[in-house]
Formats: C-alpha cells, structure tokens, sequence
C-alpha cells in the first residue's frame, strides 16, 4: 500500500449546473486521522459520498487504499457512518448489528464476538434489546457508529459523528477513535463543523464552497493564519476565497 | 447468506407490525367477503319448473336445493309471466333449459348446478340447449369476476405492502446505507422477492381457501394452479410495487400510483366485457398484467382449464416479472453504480 489510504485527483461534481465540488485533489495519507472541517453545504457529504462510490464525479478520479473507486472490495474495506441515522428504528440495536455483520458474511462467532466489540465501545450493551425507534438522537447516533465498525475495516469514513451526542460521550468517542488509529493502524475520515474536534484531527482538510481553502497540521493551520483557536482559522481562511 | 439476511430481517419487520399484517390477511378477505354479498345475493332458493323429467333426476334436483314445480305443460310465457327461474323441458333426445335470466347471479348460479347435476349423464341425452327470456348468456356476474377478484386482491395488496416498505427504506435512507455494504444489488432485490413474497405466498393461500371453501366461488378446475397463477400475480406485483417505489418520494405520492396503475387494470381484467371495446382499447388491456392472471385465473376457475391451456398467460406474467425485477436491480444504479 502507498503513503496514501485516499487520493482524490481533480475531482469535480455539479448538480444541475451548480457547481457543488470544485476541481478538487486531496491526499490521506495512511494511519492518520484526517478532519474534513467546513459549514454545512460546503460539500463535505458530496465529497464523502463520492469517495464510497455512491456518487458519481463528473471530472476527476478517487484513489482509496490504491484501488480506483468504485471497486467492490472497498465496501469491505471502509467502515461508513452516514450523515442522517439510517436504522431499521423497528429492529433492536442488536438485531440491526446482526443484519449489518451479515452483510459483511461474517461467521457467526466472529459476528457474536464484533457486535458485543462494537456495542460496548458505544456503551450500548445494556439498551441492546430496545427498539431502535425508543433511542435518543444519541443513541442512535452511537448505533450507526458501532454498525461502521462491526467488520472491523481499515478505513473508516465517518461523516459528523458526534451530532447529537453529549460532551461526555463524545470526548470516549474521541478516545476511541485515536485508540483505533494508533493501536490499530486505522485510517480515519471525518467530517465535522466543530471547531473543538479539529484540533484532535493529526491532518485537517478546511472545505468551503467545494474549494479545500486550507490543508495541514492543525498547529500549522492556526500558526500560518495566526489565529487563537479555529473558530478564527475559519473566518480568515474563508475570507480568503471571497 | 446476504440474501437470508434480508430476509430475516424483513420477517422481523413484518411480525412487529400487526396492523400490515391484518391489512394483508384480513382486508382482502373482508372485501371479498363484501363483494360477494353485494353481487351474489341469492340466498333464497331457485324454482325451477320441470317438464317430463324422471322420477331419479327430480330426487336429485330437490336434494340439490332447487324448489321443484313439476308442470308438464308449461310455456315460456308463463315463466315470464310467474317469474320462476328456469325451466326445464325434457323430451326424448333433447334437454331444453329455459331460463328468466332477470338476474344474472340466480341464472349462472342456475346453470351451473345444473349442468352439475346432468353431467353423468349427458352423454347418452346429448346436449343440454339453453334458451334465455331476459338478456344472454354472456351477462356478466360474480361468477364470472370473483376469480378476477382474487388474483386483484393479491396483486393490490401486496402491491401497496411493498412498495411503501421499499420506499421507507429509501427515505429512511437504510437502502443507501445497505449499498455502502459488499451487497450485490441482485441480493438486495432477490432479499425483497423472497422476503416479501412469503407474506404473498400466505396471503395468497389465505384469500385463495377463503374465497374456495367460505365463499363457494366457482372452481371448476385445480386449486393447485390457482394458487400458482396466484403466486406468479404476487410476484409480478411485488417486483411492480418496489420499482414504482423508486418513483415516488413520499409515501403519498405512492398512493397516487393506485389510480394510475391498478384501477385501470380492473377496468380490463374481465369486469367489463372485453370483446366490445374499440380495437386499440382492447390493445391497451394486453399491456397490463391483471388481464392476463385474470384471464388464466377465469379460465382455471370458471371454465375449467388445466395447466396448458394457461401456459401462454402464465409465460406472460412470468415476463412482466423478469423485466420488472431486472429494472430494479437496474434502478438501484442510483445509489451505487457496481
């Protein structure tokens, strides 16, 4: 495998003439946690869909783990974890584990043993029995983590992970998160709007506009724009563009 | 493995929601039921008068229900006139049946316990010659249309069941999550067929035994292939069902597939004589699946027809089947392009 786990090479994509995502190129590189940073309507979730191959790109042409996207065994590969919370709300936790472990033609004990895995590491063994329609926003949230790791990929592409979950969880999730890549040599994509998780992110990608108006360490990022934390990183990065 | 898994999860699905269930076990049963007594009220007995019929044949007639006048003189004026139903006039080598014919029900309902009757031994009489006082006998009846109905029923209510149970997953977005999984979309459509087409596949029994043994719906020919054309509908209109879900966005705009595809259906599946419509009407009729499960269901059930005699139809649905479930897979494009 090269240095990178996703090379985007001028990519482009519009939606009934407007341009969504800007001739763009991006590398990721292997066993690192990559922050995709920008508001909403930047284009953060067009970007992602078309790195699973759920969307087509009119231009360009999407590298992931040195495969041309969309390539079949990617889908093993890449653990996903859409935007709006897609369960089965009358199904249980549980059940909607087993249905996604299935998919991945687990064997039974490997599957018995990646959903106590997964719903443990989103502290959600004890409410594994409920209907997912009695979950909070939270918990559903936290299922949909647990479903993009039960079988265990290399990639994970996790898109604003954290809405809807409280301080508390969210700092495990991180924890979590940076134990995989470390411990596990996983590599990490996430989206967010928030400014507090991008400092955790070892590699940060600023999307506005469907343009990447900024790329780098976050320590690097705040010390060419000279700015106290992100929130001012942002507002003159994007000023930037206009 | 992939595809019992969706199966599986779709009978999990289905067993929580009781009020689908009913509405795919009961409702049609209902209707039937509703329809059956709307069109096919005749519940009093039939008078027949006989005209120099043997001693055995009246015994039999009377045990069969029928209210017996036996009057060896008799005219059809005066069936007219008295409004028995039917007359019966039997003479060396011939059998003439004279019938009022002022509803349809009571003269088919007439005819054909009669014709159960004489059938022993018709051979050695030769023909039974049947003569109207009102209309013919192409008069359109309960009869005629139940087979009909039972193969709408099923092809409406599995339909609907579908279609909004694809549709959900599409809005619910748990489609384009289950094509970010190594699924093939063959496995996701053959999951669907298989999962849903056991709900049809019961629901098909149920309303073919209902209709049979509750309503005493004619069937002059096998329950068997009754239920194989029956299944056949079911699938057609499971694989109809999920690929229009893919046109519609809300669960609303679904329902408004229903005066568009499945009313005009009914209109040529048999309700309506189709032999008197203009040329290119009857033309628009063998697009439609419905006129062909009607057809083969009409010819099992009322006329008797076996297995061959149904084979074109049969091939047909089969085809509205195949293209339909191709063009699901093919819709499923959308999402994902391998």
């Amino acid at each position: 495998m090269g240095n990178c786990a996703i090379s985007i090479k001028s990519l482009e994509k519009n939606f009934q003439h407007k341009q969504v995502i800007a001739p763009l190129s991006l590398d990721i590189p292997t066993g690192q946690l990559m922050g995709l940073l920008g508001p909403s309507g930047c284009g953060k979730t067009t970007l992602i869909k078309m790195i699973m191959g759920m969307l087509k790109p009119d231009n360009g042409s999407i590298q992931v783990l040195d495969l041309v996207v969309p390539h079949k065994q990617l889908l093993n590969d890449i653990g996903y974890m859409a935007q709006s919370d897609a369960l089965y709300t009358d199904l249980t936790g549980e059940e909607n584990l087993h249905f996604f472990a299935k998919l991945y033609s687990l064997s039974k004990a490997e599957r018995m043993k990646r959903v106590d895995y997964a719903a443990s590491l989103v502290r959600l063994t004890d409410d594994l029995q409920l209907k997912v329609m009695n979950y909070s926003g939270g918990m559903k949230r936290r299922l949909s983590l647990a479903i993009a790791l039960i079988q265990n990929p290399k990639l994970l592409i996790l898109d604003e992970p954290t809405v809807g979950i409280d301080p508390v969880l969210k700092k495990e999730i991180w924890q979590e998160l940076i134990r995989l890549k470390e411990e596990e040599q996983k590599t990490i994509l996430v989206t967010t709007h928030a400014m507090d998780e991008a400092e955790k992110c070892d590699q940060l990608a600023m999307l506005r506009s469907g343009h990447i108006i900024a790329q780098g360490t976050p320590q690097e990022l705040k010390e060419h724009y000279q700015a106290k934390d992100f929130d001012e990183v942002f507002l003159k990065a994007g000023g930037d563009v206009r | 493995m992939r595809i019992a898994a969706i199966v599986t999860r779709i009978i999990q699905q289905m067993k929580r929601d009781k009020r689908t269930l009913a509405l795919l076990f009961l409702a049609p049963l209902l209707v039937l039921s509703l329809m059956y007594f709307i069109f096919n009220s005749n519940g009093a007995s039939v008078t027949l008068v006989v005209s120099n019929a043997p001693a055995p044949l009246i015994d039999k007639l009377k045990n069969a229900d029928f209210t017996i006048i036996e009057d060896d003189h008799f005219t059809k004026k005066q069936l007219q006139n008295k409004e028995y139903d039917g007359w019966l006039a039997i003479s060396l080598n011939e059998r003439k049946l004279t019938l009022l014919n002022d509803d349809p029900s009571r003269a088919k309902a007439l005819t054909m316990q009669l014709a159960q009757i004489l059938q022993p031994t018709q051979a050695s009489t030769g023909s039974l010659e049947t003569d109207y006082v009102y209309g013919d006998e192409n008069t359109a009846i309960f009869d005629i249309f139940s087979p009909m109905l039972i193969g709408f029923f099923v092809f409406f209510f599995v339909f609907l069941i579908t279609g909004i149970a694809l549709l959900k997953e599409r809005t619910s977005g748990t489609l384009e999550r289950l094509l970010a999984t190594p699924i093939k979309r063959s496995e996701i459509v053959a999951g669907y067929m298989v999962g849903y087409g056991l709900f049809a596949f019961l629901q098909t029994i149920i309303i073919v035994l209902f209709g049979i043994y509750v309503l005493d719906i004619v069937h002059v020919g096998s329950i068997w292939l009754v239920l194989l054309i029956n299944i056949v509908v079911a699938l057609v209109s499971l694989s109809l069902g999920a690929l229009l879900s893919s046109f519609a966005a809300s669960e609303f705009q679904m329902m408004q597939f229903i005066p568009l595809v499945i009313v005009p259906q009914v209109f040529f599946s048999g309700i309506f004589p189709l032999d008197s419509m203009a040329e290119w009407l009857q033309n628009i009729g063998r697009i439609m699946p419905l006129y062909y499960a009607a057809d083969a269901l009409n010819g099992v059930m009322y006329k008797g027809y076996s297995f061959n005699d149904i084979l074109v139809n049969l091939s047909i649905l089969t085809c509205f089947a195949i293209v339909f479930i191709t063009l699901n897979i093919i819709s499923l494009k959308k999402y994902r392009s391998l």
